[in-house]
């Protein structure tokens, strides 16, 4: 677990023990503390999906009860969203914003430390209500109304989780973006930021802006509950669509909060491993900047089916598919960085090239969703299901994956064990694929998500996406041992890592000292930047 | 048993992958859109298959650029990495015609919905209500009104008997419709959201408390349709399925003076529901 060694030699006055990482301010510890609590819900959130998956091996109610199969995917994308993809990319945040832009550590590292350690609690008590009178939350994570109001005594409860969820991941939000506009190395201009500072700062953005609506949302919904208002109830005038318009003006955004730091991980390591500067940096800094603005003004293409004016349907048809303009540069852009470079194909490459390619057809069957009357035939089908697995696991998740091993022997000091980072690509990519890829074919052959049993049409599919669901599972048992193997040992990693590695954190030594950057560095040295920009 | 399932499964994966003719694609049809049994959901299939076929060529175009770098570019093959990393030309070129294609999609998509929103010139009307968990269908120009609820047996569920062929998509009383004919449909919800799919018929929309919502269609071919409902409303969400039984417009003439001369035998028991019924609806219109 510790990310230290001896030979640091800056002033590291710490307790030793768990007081360590209770009262920690260090952004090297915090960004472990988010890294392992996002590892530990990752295996949590599986494990509901595999209680999913075993239900829906056959058709016939077999295993579990319908109402706490809804809970199950209820719970299962909570999880899965808050409690893993957020802090694993709020982790990296830590562990590499400062390092990237020559810093010493995060601007506000009480709050810092706060944020985190509201986590355990919001997920403690969030996963406490599967305990309580009447389940856990079986309404789906979009909290619809009136369903959500007949949750029983989880409500409260998961509203209070999700209260807490939101204000840790605004309270990161904003020291993301205090760090990277105050603690800048001279010179570190922010046209020369590496890509994942860049969507991090633009994340930060979306987090701040939308986090706050979710809050409004889910506390109307308690007011409704307990206090007799009708915000969402149709027989107190109320309009349960309003809901809907609230979750997804927060729920658009919230997607590629979950995707643009992806990006800017992806960007990092493809011109690593080619050998050749990142094509089009500017393009793509403008491109992640164009799709968050486009998130906003995109939500209600997730409720095309509630009956809107034929105009806005248009409006929101004609502004998703704009979407895909963007997405394709940035596409195009990793490409042409590969292009005429000279590649190595080591473990966070390869998972960097899956995540393009799988992440492009995840952004394939967006378009088609995009196109309206189409969607009245997709809209919550597995179609769905198979299109946004597509871009949250071989997409989110693998960008993650290949964070971890990209910048793991940067962090340890020590080199993973290849052969068993390539097995572990090629079991997640092939298992990730027969999971997810059939789910297409059942949903347009029409079966709906969230059920528990379905018609005998759907088995084959089904069967098939089970038996990859468990590959995909205990493959990650091979990185968790991977990622412990290595903190505990291994080849000695040297300070640049990687023969194409460029960017500040390189130049610091494997594992960096406590404090980042205490003297700023010479930034345009260091980059060589005087001969390229 | 499980390895033929796996390899039919396949074979129609790598169908399904391939871009081929549409004689191919009548054999692998369960798992792809249906065409559907309305003028509407035939031009949905069209659209749906037009842009799967643009994202196939997108896609090899990408994939095989993508590939012959992977392939030519390797540092094991002594390459040494060139130097360029911008090209105001090729970005102006990739934002430009994507923006091109995304037009020429956007057109056909705009037509199809705006003729599925127009619900005009209907000739008859349908209010279907959900429940949790059960349909109800209110023929509004007649007296007909009758729920509809799943007819699987519970052994059939909990495994205890064998499963037959319409599992779950089966009902003890199917929405009859005619065929040529213009049909408005209303939908609304008397508890929480539900959503009235059938595939066939390209018909999807929400039932919401509060809200009428409406669809419209016009079935081709008698038959029997069936659907789900697709927006999750609680413990059974799985088990209310959507029956549609198209008639002939003479044969569902005839079914019509059939139902109304069994209400008027159980008159009784419908006035009593009848009061009900009326200030149910009134409720939803006044909203």
């Amino acid at each position: 677990m510790s990310t230290t060694t001896a030979d640091d030699h800056h002033d590291e006055h710490h307790p030793s023990g768990m007081m360590r990482w209770i009262t920690t301010t260090n952004h090297k510890d915090i960004g472990t503390l988010y890294l392992w609590f996002s590892f530990i819900m990752f295996f949590i959130g599986g494990f509901m999906a595999l209680i999913i998956r075993t239900e829906l091996f056959q058709p016939g109610m077999q295993f579990v009860d319908p109402q706490f199969f809804n809970s199950m995917t209820t719970m299962h994308a909570i999880i899965m969203i808050f409690g893993v993809v957020m802090p694993a990319f709020t982790g990296l945040a830590n562990w590499l914003i400062p390092m990237m832009i020559g810093g010493t550590d995060m601007a506000l590292p009480r709050m810092n430390n706060w944020s985190f350690w509201i986590l355990p609690f919001a997920f403690t008590m969030m996963l406490s209500t599967l305990f309580m009178d009447g389940g856990g939350p079986a309404g789906g994570w979009t909290l619809y109304p009136p369903l959500s109001l007949q949750t029983g005594d989880a409500l409260p409860f998961v509203i209070f989780a999700i209260h807490f969820m939101g204000m840790s991941s605004i309270m990161g939000a904003i020291n993301v973006v205090a760090t990277i506009l105050n603690m800048r190395a001279p010179g570190m201009t922010l046209m020369r930021m590496p890509l994942f500072v860049w969507t991090w700062l633009i994340t930060a953005y979306l987090l701040i802006a939308v986090m706050p609506v979710l809050a409004g949302g889910v506390t109307m919904l308690l007011t409704d509950k307990f206090f007799e208002t009708s915000f969402f109830n149709a027989a107190g005038g109320g309009d349960p669509v309003l809901f809907q318009h609230i979750f997804w003006f927060f729920g658009h955004p919230e997607v590629y909060i979950l995707i643009l730091p992806s990006f800017g991980v992806v960007s990092s390591i493809i011109p690593t491993f080619a050998r050749k500067p990142l094509f089009g940096y500017s393009s793509m800094v403008y491109a992640t900047a164009s799709i968050a603005f486009l998130s906003f003004i995109v939500w209600a293409h997730h409720m095309f089916t509630v009956g809107m004016p034929l105009a806005g349907q248009l409006f929101f048809m004609f502004a998703t598919m704009l979407i895909a303009v963007p997405t394709g540069v940035k596409v195009f852009n990793w490409i042409s960085t590969m292009w005429r470079g000279s590649m190595t194909f080591e473990t966070p490459m390869l998972f960097s090239i899956a995540f393009i390619i799988l992440f492009t057809i995840g952004g394939f069957s967006g378009l088609m969703l995009a196109i309206t009357p189409a969607d009245y035939q997709y809209h919550d089908t597995y179609f769905v299901v198979a299109h946004f697995h597509y871009v949250l696991v071989p997409g989110s998740i693998f960008a993650i994956i290949a964070a971890v091993y990209y910048w793991l022997p940067k962090w340890t000091g020590h080199m993973y064990n290849e052969f068993w980072g390539k097995t572990h690509f090629w079991l997640s990519t092939i298992f990730v694929n027969v999971t997810f890829f059939p789910m297409h074919f059942v949903g347009l052959a029409g079966m709906p998500r969230r059920i528990p049993d379905y018609a005998l049409q759907f088995s084959d599919y089904n069967q098939i996406a089970t038996i990859g669901a468990f590959g995909f599972g205990f493959a990650q048992l091979i990185f968790l041992w991977l990622v412990i193997a290595t903190i505990r040992g291994g080849a000695k990693a040297t300070d640049r890592v990687w023969e194409g590695a460029e960017g500040l954190e390189w130049t610091l030594t494997s594992p960096p000292p406590y404090h980042s950057f205490t003297t700023p560095p010479n930034v345009e040295a260091e980059l060589g930047l005087a001969s390229h920009k | 048993m499980k390895q033929k399932y796996l390899i039919r499964s396949a074979s129609s994966l790598l169908g399904f992958m391939v871009i081929t003719s549409q004689n191919v694609w009548a054999d692998i049809q369960p798992y792809n859109m249906t065409e559907g049994v309305s003028d509407i959901s035939n031009q949905v299939f069209g659209l749906h298959m037009l842009i799967f076929y643009i994202c196939c060529v997108i896609g090899v175009l990408v994939f095989g650029a993508m590939a012959i770098s992977i392939y030519r570019d390797r540092k094991s093959k002594g390459v040494t990495a060139a130097k360029f990393h911008e090209s105001t030309s090729l970005e102006f070129l990739w934002t430009a015609v994507p923006f091109i294609i995304l037009i020429g999609i956007s057109i056909p998509s705009a037509k199809v919905l705006i003729a599925m929103e127009d619900t005009s010139g209907a000739e008859m009307t349908v209010k279907v209500t959900g429940y949790q968990w059960m349909w109800r269908y209110e023929y509004v120009d007649s007296d007909i009104d009758f729920y509809s609820i799943l007819k699987t047996p519970r052994d059939e569920i909990y495994n205890k008997a064998e499963k037959n062929e319409n599992y779950l998509l089966e009902v003890d009383n199917e929405l009859v419709l005619p065929t040529n004919r213009k049909i408005r449909i209303l939908l609304t919800s008397s508890d929480v959201l539900h959503a009235w799919w059938v595939p066939a018929l390209a018909l999807k929309k929400d039932a919401i408390p509060g809200y009428i919502n409406q669809m419209w269609t016009v079935i081709d071919e008698p038959g029997v349709y069936r659907g789900q409902c697709a927006e999750l409303c609680g413990r059974d969400h799985g088990f209310m399925p959507v029956v549609v039984r198209a008639l002939p417009p003479e044969e569902y003439d005839q079914w019509v003076l059939d139902q109304e001369k069994k209400n008027m035998a159980s008159s009784s028991k419908v006035n009593d529901k009848k009061v009900v019924e009326v200030t149910d609806s009134q409720v939803a219109l006044n909203n």
